[in-house]
């Protein structure tokens, strides 16, 4: 099948690729530009896995063509940290043990960075809500609810 | 998978394109990039439409139009739709409702179509090029319909009038057990004059409790008078099964949850 272009910007930086038309964003992300943060765990939108953020949107990527994001901003888990200072997310994901076989855990954190770009101090039914599309197998969620309320504190205390 | 995605820029060109075997058009793909995830072959070619018309949201007066590339997501924030954010909201996880198209919505099959239900309930019109169609007539020909929707309307009921209710089993967000949309009009001391009542999964497809409608007709919302109504919420109906919930739990439940959502 004839390749055809595709252009976005991946966390800040420009990348362009010829795919397979009809390509999915995790399978362009993952096998074509190498970026492996975005997993593919049910490939049928139920798991969050692969949630990764477009145009300040959280979205599935193994939903998503990839020829529909040409000119898109587009960033996931592997551009958080930053000159490797690890995003407060991150480190609150560890601090908190909200990661233990850590499949879940990079959607998770895209999930958590959308809600708290908008809303820096979430509730926990805001945390609840924003992660509902998100399923983790290993931690009961606990963890990962309350390393995303350390977040939050951390950045407020970062801010003042 | 072996898909190919053809973009055009006006609905009337890809109208023609969506005439050819195998072609589907792509709202959010929620459905069906999905499909063909799961190995769906029956589609080989998507279209999709990036005419800026189809995710405009316009609110004159009481009357809504909403494009059929609008999201749930966007229905939910919008400050002069607050009446229908509810069914909007009620529509999968985040990432799902900033995907989640109300064309695609009108198409999806029970469990889905929660949006299309609320829609039913407010005698939505769909048009597409070819003219407008009432939801209820667009529903039930749906299966052979080729035409792109490009946009819904109705009129935003006044505040009281319009219910709307989910029930799921995961919690918070879970898909249908059954969803329920009511549009009911009163008289100053509560009496029922008027009853639009849509169910979602009572069917493969979003559909009206006539009955029960007719029985709420003269009613105040109490116990006792609504009782007939839940008795005949059932007339009509052939629930879906699946891994949430049997047909025969649905129909169980769905005068439990009518109930409620009336007294509520
Ligand atoms: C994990 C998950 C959870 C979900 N939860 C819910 C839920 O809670 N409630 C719910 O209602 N739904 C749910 N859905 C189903 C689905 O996301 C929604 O019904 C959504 O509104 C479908 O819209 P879409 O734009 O993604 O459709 P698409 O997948 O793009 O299209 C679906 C069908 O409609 C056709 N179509 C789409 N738009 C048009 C148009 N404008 N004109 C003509 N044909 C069109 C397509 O050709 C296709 O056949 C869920 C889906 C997933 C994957
Ligand atoms: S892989 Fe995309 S939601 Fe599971
Ligand atoms: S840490 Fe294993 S799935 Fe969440």
């Amino acid at each position: 099948m004839a390749k055809v272009p595709v252009q976005f910007t991946l966390n800040g930086s420009e990348k362009a690729e010829f795919i397979e038309s009809g390509t999915t964003l995790l399978h362009a992300l993952r096998d074509k530009i190498g970026d492996t943060s975005p997993k593919g765990g049910c490939h049928q939108g139920t798991c969050g896995a692969c949630s990764v953020i477009i145009d300040g949107e959280l979205r599935l990527s193994c939903l998503t063509l990839a020829e529909t994001c040409n000119g898109a901003d587009i960033r996931t888990t592997a551009g958080l940290a930053e000159a490797g200072v690890l995003h407060p997310l991150q480190r609150a994901f560890l601090d908190a043990f909200a990661t233990q076989c850590g499949f879940c855990t990079p959607g998770m954190i895209m999930a958590a960075k959308v809600l708290l770009d908008r809303t820096p101090n979430p509730s926990r039914e805001d945390v609840v809500e924003a992660l509902s599309g998100n399923i983790c197998r290993c931690t009961g969620y606990e963890p990962i609810i309350q390393a995303v309320l350390t977040a939050a504190r951390a950045n407020s205390q970062n801010a003042a | 998978m072996s898909l190919a995605l053809q973009t055009f820029s006006t609905v009337k060109d890809a109208n023609a394109a969506l005439q050819a075997s195998g072609t589907r058009y792509l709202g959010g793909g929620t459905l069906v990039v999905r499909g063909a995830n799961e190995g769906d072959v029956s589609v080989s070619s998507l279209v999709r439409v990036t005419e800026p018309s189809l995710s405009a949201i316009t609110v004159s007066g009481d009357k809504v139009q909403l494009g059929a590339s609008v999201t749930m997501a966007a229905i939910a924030r919008h400050p002069d739709l607050a009446a229908v954010a509810p069914a909007a909201r009620a529509v999968g996880g985040p990432a799902i409702r900033n995907m989640a198209t109300v064309g695609g919505n009108l198409f999806a099959p029970a469990p889905y179509g929660d949006f299309a239900v609320a829609l039913l309930a407010l005698d939505a019109t769909v048009t597409a090029e070819t003219g407008e169609t009432p939801i209820e007539d667009f529903l039930t020909g749906r299966d052979s319909s080729r035409a792109i929707i490009t946009a819904v309307e109705f009129s935003l009921p006044k505040a009281d009038s319009f219910h709307f209710l989910k029930v799921s089993r995961v919690k918070p967000k879970g898909i249908s057990v059954l969803s329920i949309a009511a549009l009911l009009q009163r008289t100053a001391d509560g009496t029922v004059t008027s009853a639009r009542i849509a169910l979602g999964c009572m069917a493969d497809r979003p559909m009206r409790a006539k009955a029960a409608e007719r029985a709420l007709l003269g009613c105040k919302l109490t116990p006792q008078e609504i009782a007939p109504a839940l008795a005949a919420a059932g007339e009509g109906i052939s629930p879906i099964t699946d891994p949430i919930a049997s047909t025969w739990y649905r129909a169980e439940v769905l005068p439990v949850h009518l109930g409620r959502l009336l007294l509520g």
